[in-house]
């Protein structure tokens, strides 16, 4: 059964207050039989508040940019880096706090690239064994936290992943999840990597690269999203090179 | 425009050589100097006479005057000596305002009308602090304190009206006298510029030193053209901003006064905050258990940050307690005597945006506590070619070298003990590296790849502040202007972006072979032995490379005997992972992945 509000595609901001109204009486029922409905209380002054990204990752997430308070889970391969600077780089630049734990190896001189501010970007680089205890620490305090829990070797059970999760959506905070996240809001995902300005004869350099980027979670057509997106674009960052095409759920005519 | 009332300086010369023989009991014809970090920072007139001057080494110093006595700086000390000359002056002369130690400013209006002429009143408080204390000291008169205190050191009462004119011919290094504001680098400017005198700089306009030089630059410019450093619309403000804190039981040490004074200091600021001010004139008033009030006001140069606050509250009862006569200390009160509106201390329009930072410093600081101080660190972004070397790792809290971020900056308090000197960059290399490199040579390069080093790149890092401003020590200090900056140096060789979206800590080993499986090697800076056609990084399986660009020579450190060359390539694997390769010492390393 699809949506309604989607199948409409009213504005984002429409569409997302219809989605907060839905999402209270969701939790007021408490009912295990909608949409993986939660029952815990949203929360009160985060919600509808939505972190900025930039133009073409704002037209494939379903708020139209990182909904406070939720968790996003961006699937590991090729991309997946770059892919988690370009959804921050925005937030990061208005102002908001970036927290990274456990994943030394990210590129910063990539991250000021693509808009990210760094004396607002907090590294916690090697959390060994406390990385849980550190993420939950910063879910307090910044405004999205991004988290690599299978570069350190760290196995999250599930019951505290619903934990941190409670914690971000009381906090108001994204969590943004490197690798998969069982639970997560919204997952992204990379494909089909196309190298543009670079030949197989040793001319050129790496300018650009095009590669499609699937969404599905909460709040998008069963089918997800995809786009077609530059990532990186020339220069840095994130840009667009299609429309975004929303594969509808089939829709079964009834005779 | 507000002409300045006219202001009456009474100035001590050398006021910390003189609290500190007083207190070394060193007599007055031995010549003496106070010493901080090695450097002059003041000597006595017999000692400058003999050829001492401030900044000169401590060796040189005694070499040019052996029996030089050598005293140690001590602010507090300063401010407890100078104590009784207050009195002194106060005795003849109301509202008097403590500038800084040594240094007192009065309306002259008032001791001029009593005693007759600015002439008599000077002479009569120059006798009574030499007959009280046994202090010499200069008076100055004119409009404004900046005036005065130049009237003073020259000891001469500036005619009423003529303060521009006594003003013109002076040098512009007159502007760099107070300790507390640098300008060091505003007069530097100035003087490259041509503008050698105040009169020069004050026949500027206001808009154009504005528009080229900055807002600091706009106050030295009001005070080189005789007129109040701060703008004139001033408010006096309401009555209910004095804090004050009960003392039970009565305070009868300094200690415990200055732990009262922090409480009081940090509600005032608050109360301060939220009136949108910030205190550029502090009274400080004491009840002791005999019932005798105590008030003294404390000017300052700059906003009072609440560590100024706490400073100045102990040095004035430390200064009443040494007194003693009069008891402990039962209550204690701060009246913010003059407030500005206040710019950079003041939370976000909508208290978001400093909140927000507090929040996020507060759970930094958690995590600092968790796993240690080293393991949050913010990123700066410096000179390099690589990607990895272009970034610098600087644990959370410690001065980020570039500008200040924190919203809590520290307060400007004077140095205590010796002042640390830097760390050489990258000691062990320093006959390598040339101590005094070239413009625009990268001092950085001698950095590994991916350390994490913080401490020896940060220059003059929490290197306080010193009054000893002579040119041969090089100020490490905060730049006043911004637009004076040089501008970055070209990095010819740098990749462009995008860059690696992932950057190893280590250099990964990786292998290039071609077509036939035999490897791949650099035979010339910028030409492969041939076309690259599989890849292994770290030992693992070798990836068919699609598409590869490269290779492009680098050349740096050319001028160290053990400089390396190396060449780049980028390659891209099938699975559409590009890979930055770097050739060095005869073999392959991943230097970046672009994920």
């Amino acid at each position: 059964m699809a949506d309604p509000a989607v199948r409409s595609e009213p504005s984002a901001s429409r569409l997302e207050r219809a989605r907060g109204v839905l999402r209270g009486w969701e939790d007021r029922a408490a009912s295990p039989a909608g949409w993986g409905g939660r029952a815990t209380a949203t929360v009160p002054e985060a919600e509808g508040k939505v972190l900025p990204v930039a133009a073409p990752l704002a037209g494939l997430l379903p708020a139209g940019g990182l909904r406070r308070g939720t968790t996003v889970a961006v699937a590991g391969g090729p991309g997946a880096g770059s892919l988690a600077v370009a959804l921050v780089a925005e937030a990061s630049a208005a102002g908001h706090w970036v927290g990274v734990v456990g994943r030394p190896e990210l590129g910063l001189v990539a991250a000021a690239e693509a808009g990210v501010r760094l004396e607002r970007l907090a590294l916690v680089p090697e959390p060994g064994a406390d990385l849980l205890a550190v993420t939950t620490a910063l879910v307090d305090g910044l405004d999205v936290v991004v988290a690599d829990a299978a570069r350190s070797g760290v196995v999250i059970r599930a019951a505290d992943r619903q934990r941190l999760a409670a914690r971000a959506r009381q906090r108001g905070t994204v969590l943004l999840s490197l690798g998969s996240w069982p639970g997560a809001d919204v997952e992204l995902r990379c494909a089909e990597p196309r190298w543009e300005g670079v030949g197989c004869t040793g001319a050129g350099r790496l300018r650009a690269r095009s590669m499609q980027v699937h969404l599905h979670g909460r709040g998008v057509a069963p089918g997800g999203r995809s786009a077609r997106l530059l990532l990186p674009a020339p220069g840095g960052g994130v840009g667009a090179e299609r429309r975004v095409v929303e594969r509808r759920a089939r829709v079964r005519v009834a005779g | 425009m507000s002409v300045p009332v006219r202001v009456l300086a009474l100035w001590s010369p050398d006021w910390p050589v003189t609290a500190a023989a007083l207190a070394a009991h060193v007599p007055p014809e031995r010549p003496a100097a106070v010493i901080v970090a090695n450097r002059v920072l003041a000597c006595s007139a017999v000692a400058r006479s003999q050829g001492v001057r401030r900044g000169l080494r401590r060796r040189e110093a005694q070499s040019r005057c052996p029996e030089l006595a050598v005293l140690a700086r001590d602010p507090e000390r300063d401010a407890r000596a100078f104590e009784p000359v207050v009195a002194a002056v106060e005795e003849l002369a109301p509202g008097v305002e403590i500038v800084r130690p040594g240094l007192v400013a009065l309306p002259a209006k008032g001791p001029v009308g009593y005693f007759g002429s600015e002439q008599a009143a000077a002479e009569r408080l120059v006798d009574q602090v030499a007959a009280r204390t046994g202090v010499e000291c200069q008076v100055g008169v004119a409009e404004g304190l900046f005036a005065a205190v130049l009237a003073a050191r020259r000891g001469i009462a500036v005619a009423s009206g003529g303060t521009s004119a006594f003003l013109a011919p002076l040098g512009v290094d007159e502007l760099d006298r107070e300790p507390e504001v640098d300008r060091s680098e505003l007069v530097s400017l100035l003087r490259r510029l041509g503008l050698r005198s105040l009169g020069a700089f004050a026949a500027l306009a206001a808009e154009d030193v504005a528009s080229r030089f900055g807002a600091d630059a706009v106050l030295a410019h009001r005070l080189a053209r005789g007129l109040d450093p701060r703008p004139p619309l001033r408010r006096r403000p309401p009555e209910e901003l004095t804090v004050d804190i009960e003392l039970d039981p009565p305070v009868d040490r300094v200690d415990a006064a200055a732990f009262a004074a922090r409480g009081l200091a940090e509600r005032l600021h608050r109360l301060l905050a939220g009136h949108g001010l910030s205190c550029t004139r502090l009274g400080v008033g004491a009840l002791t258990e005999s019932g005798e009030v105590l008030h003294r006001v404390w000017r300052c140069a700059e906003p009072l940050t609440p560590a100024g606050t706490v400073d100045r509250v102990r040095w004035q009862v430390d200064a009443w307690l040494t007194k003693g006569g009069s008891g402990a200390v039962t209550r204690l009160w701060l009246v913010p005597e003059e407030t500005v509106a206040a710019g950079a201390l003041q939370l976000g329009l909508w208290g978001d945006v400093g909140e927000a930072d507090e929040r996020a410093g507060r759970a930094l600081v958690r995590v600092q506590a968790l796993l240690g101080p080293e393991s949050v660190v913010t990123a700066v972004l410096g000179a390099g070619r690589d990607p990895a070397e272009r970034v610098r790792l600087v644990p959370w809290g410690d001065d980020r070298g570039d500008e200040p971020e924190q919203p809590a900056a520290a307060g400007k308090q004077p140095p205590r003990g010796p002042t640390p000197i830097p760390a050489a960059p990258a000691a062990g290399e320093g006959d390598v590296l040339p101590s005094t490199a070239p413009a625009g040579w990268p001092e950085d390069v001698l950095r590994r790849t991916g350390q994490v080093s913080a401490v020896p790149f940060v220059r003059g890092q929490d290197r306080p502040r010193s009054t000893n401003r002579r040119r041969r020590v090089p100020p490490p200090r905060r730049t006043t202007m911004r637009q004076v900056r040089e501008p970055p140096p070209m990095w010819p060789g740098r990749l462009p972006a995008p860059s690696p979206a992932t950057v190893p800590r280590e250099p990964l080993p990786a292998e290039l072979r071609d077509a036939e499986g035999t490897p791949v090697t650099c035979t010339a800076p910028d030409l492969l032995s041939a076309p690259p056609r599989y890849l292994a990084v770290d030992d693992g399986e070798p990836q068919a490379v699609v598409q590869w660009a490269g290779p492009w020579p680098l050349h740096q450190r050319w001028w160290a005997p053990d400089a390396v060359e190396s060449s780049r390539v980028q390659a891209v694997v099938e699975s559409g992972v590009a890979y930055l390769l770097a050739a060095r010492e005869g073999r392959w390393w991943v230097t970046g992945v672009y994920d």
